[in-house]
């Protein structure tokens, strides 16, 4: 399973004061860990970023690179910065996602960023309506996307469904359904759509003790029923991911598995 | 429509391993299942070493034995019979006189024998010990000096003594055999440990333990099996190391090698019988993924060579 790395996000303090003053330092250190805790990917989370987003994008996106091999998941809402970090992305170390589109109008030019720029792309299964009741809601806007993305141009295969995970503190009843989506979407075409969560919102609000708890044994559950990629703390689910996938027979068993 | 045959591709390969100086030989290296060069790449034959040991084959059974007679004794004259007369593409010289329970020859009688051998022949040389635990060590690390510079194989590294075979391995820059017993998870396990030493997984050959047609082959073949579809189908690095089977030891030393068509005429011939059970012992584990094996007879190993032919087309 993909771990695309959370910890590069505008919301955390360092984070923030570290692209404000473009202090490579704390950012390159921030990917380097994740990278090395066995992150295939780095989410670089810049907030809706209007005023100067292009420029902080690429700024993010060579910053990250410059320190790790990997591709850069970008995320922000804003449409000229996400083509600006395409244009930067080294390819060679992986192939770029967009985080993301979704079944808003708003957000259908990030389908043609994807299209032109051939990269991975996040489709968030909300659209103008609200959040998703169910499971059903879910798929039938997840098959929505599918179709506006294939009128884009963008391959299937390129398109992540992400079923919008939940606050366990708030809406308890949506974590069961968020993982019977997973299963759903697999079936919306053959070869299976791929997937992906945010993890750690199904802990959000809960006592910070609790939150690795509930991200691991909820991201196990998700895994089992076949789970493409989850943007998360790869420190923190690493053990998780390791030991599903030797459970799922993805990986052959060694005593020192955890250390492969 | 015509008929178009389903292929199957493989996102992992098996790493290739080269071996010797002067005449090199190369094995593994394919992506796909043993000889299925219709749904990829198999650049490599599998590579036969006739086996030679340090002592005279006296435990050897005699239609084995007696081809080596004029040369068993001697240890250098036998390496160059296999390379000239038999023309033997590598030679695996087993230290089996190192062993306590054979002669309990020394570290340096074993070294003077490697040299001898190295100095004699021009294929590559894979060399083993004793399978004894302890002894392996301490012979084992002396005469992977002595070949240093030679691209060797060393073997066999186990869970009990690989630190002190592999580092030697590594310094004089030769490839490791780690051999597990018939478990494929140990096997992994031994493969790792070996590398988290720093030991390249690329100069790694994985023994899962041999047995002979009759005496538990399918469970080799069971192992191999596995190992192989982890290296190409999970794309697990650590088990892409190509694989031995060492075939003579376990065939030769069995009652269908040895039986008598007088004591057992239901049996038939004893020198056809034999043969046959090393050639077929042999080409069932190549079939299972072995690339790299190790045998007595020379009709056997030019009935495997044929067969080889034939699957390389």
């Amino acid at each position: 399973m993909l771990i695309i790395g959370e910890k590069l996000s505008i919301i955390a303090k360092r984070v923030r004061e570290a692209m404000m003053k473009k202090d490579k330092g704390p950012i390159q250190e921030i990917a380097r860990a994740q990278y090395e805790a066995g992150a295939g990917m780095i989410d670089a989370n810049i907030g809706p970023a209007e005023d100067g987003g292009e420029e902080l994008m690429e700024w993010m996106v060579t910053t990250i690179q410059e320190a790790v091999p990997l591709p850069v998941c970008l995320d922000t809402t804003n449409y000229a910065a996400i083509e600006a970090g395409l244009k930067v992305h080294n390819n060679d170390y992986g192939t770029p996602m967009i985080n993301s589109t979704s079944n808003d109008p708003e957000r259908f030019p990030m389908l043609e960023l994807a299209a032109k720029y051939n990269c991975l792309i996040i489709g968030l299964t909300v659209g103008k309506g609200g959040l998703p009741a169910d499971e059903e809601e879910r798929a039938a806007i997840a098959a929505e996307i599918m179709a506006r993305a294939m009128e884009y141009g963008v391959p299937l295969e390129n398109l992540y469904l992400d079923p919008l995970v939940l606050q366990i503190a708030t809406t308890q009843d949506q974590a069961l359904k968020v993982i019977r989506t997973i299963k759903m979407f697999q079936d919306l075409n053959d070869p299976p759509m791929k997937t992906v969560v945010g993890l750690s919102n199904i802990s959000n609000g809960c006592p910070k003790e609790l939150r690795p708890i509930l991200n691991k044994y909820y991201l196990a559950l998700l895994m089992y029923e076949g789970l493409t990629a989850a943007i998360a703390d790869p420190k923190e689910v690493i053990e998780t991911v390791k030991t599903i996938d030797v459970i799922m027979g993805k990986t052959l068993y060694a005593h020192s598995y955890l250390e492969m | 429509m015509a008929f178009v045959a389903p292929k199957e591709t493989f996102a992992g390969k098996v790493f290739p391993v080269t071996i010797g100086t002067e005449n090199e030989q190369t094995f593994g290296g394919e992506n796909t299942l043993p000889f299925h060069a219709f749904e990829g790449e198999v650049p490599n034959r599998p590579l036969i070493a006739y086996e030679i040991q340090d002592v005279p084959p006296e435990d050897w059974p005699e239609t084995v034995r007696k081809v080596y007679d004029a040369v068993g004794d001697d240890p250098v004259k036998w390496a160059k019979f296999c390379q000239d007369e038999l023309k033997a593409k590598a030679i695996a010289l087993r230290l089996i006189g190192t062993h306590p329970d054979n002669k309990d020859l020394s570290a340096d009688d074993a070294a003077k024998t490697v040299s001898d051998v190295l100095g004699a022949v021009n294929v590559p040389l894979i060399i083993l010990g004793s399978n004894h635990v302890e002894k392996d060590s301490e012979v084992l690390v002396k005469v992977a000096e002595v070949a240093k510079g030679k691209n060797c194989v060393i073997g066999k590294a186990q869970e009990a003594n690989y630190k002190t075979i592999a580092a030697a391995a590594m310094a004089n820059g030769h490839k490791l055999i780690a051999m597990s017993e018939l478990d494929i998870n140990l096997s992994k396990q031994l493969n790792i440990l070996i590398t988290q030493m720093g030991f390249e997984k690329e100069r790694l050959i994985t023994d899962p333990m041999c047995s002979a047609l009759g005496y538990g082959l399918e469970y080799t073949y069971s192992v191999m099996e596995r190992i192989r579809l982890a290296a190409l189908a999970q794309n697990d690095p650590v088990m892409q190391p190509p694989m031995m089977a060492d075939v003579g030891m376990y065939v030769w030393k069995i009652k269908e090698t040895q039986a008598s068509e007088e004591t057992l005429p239901e049996w038939g011939g004893l020198e056809e019988r034999a043969i046959m059970w090393e050639a077929m012992t042999a080409s069932s584990l190549m079939l299972s993924g072995a690339e790299f094996l190790v045998m007595r007879h020379p009709k056997a190993v030019e009935l495997v060579e044929r067969f080889v032919d034939e699957l390389m087309g």
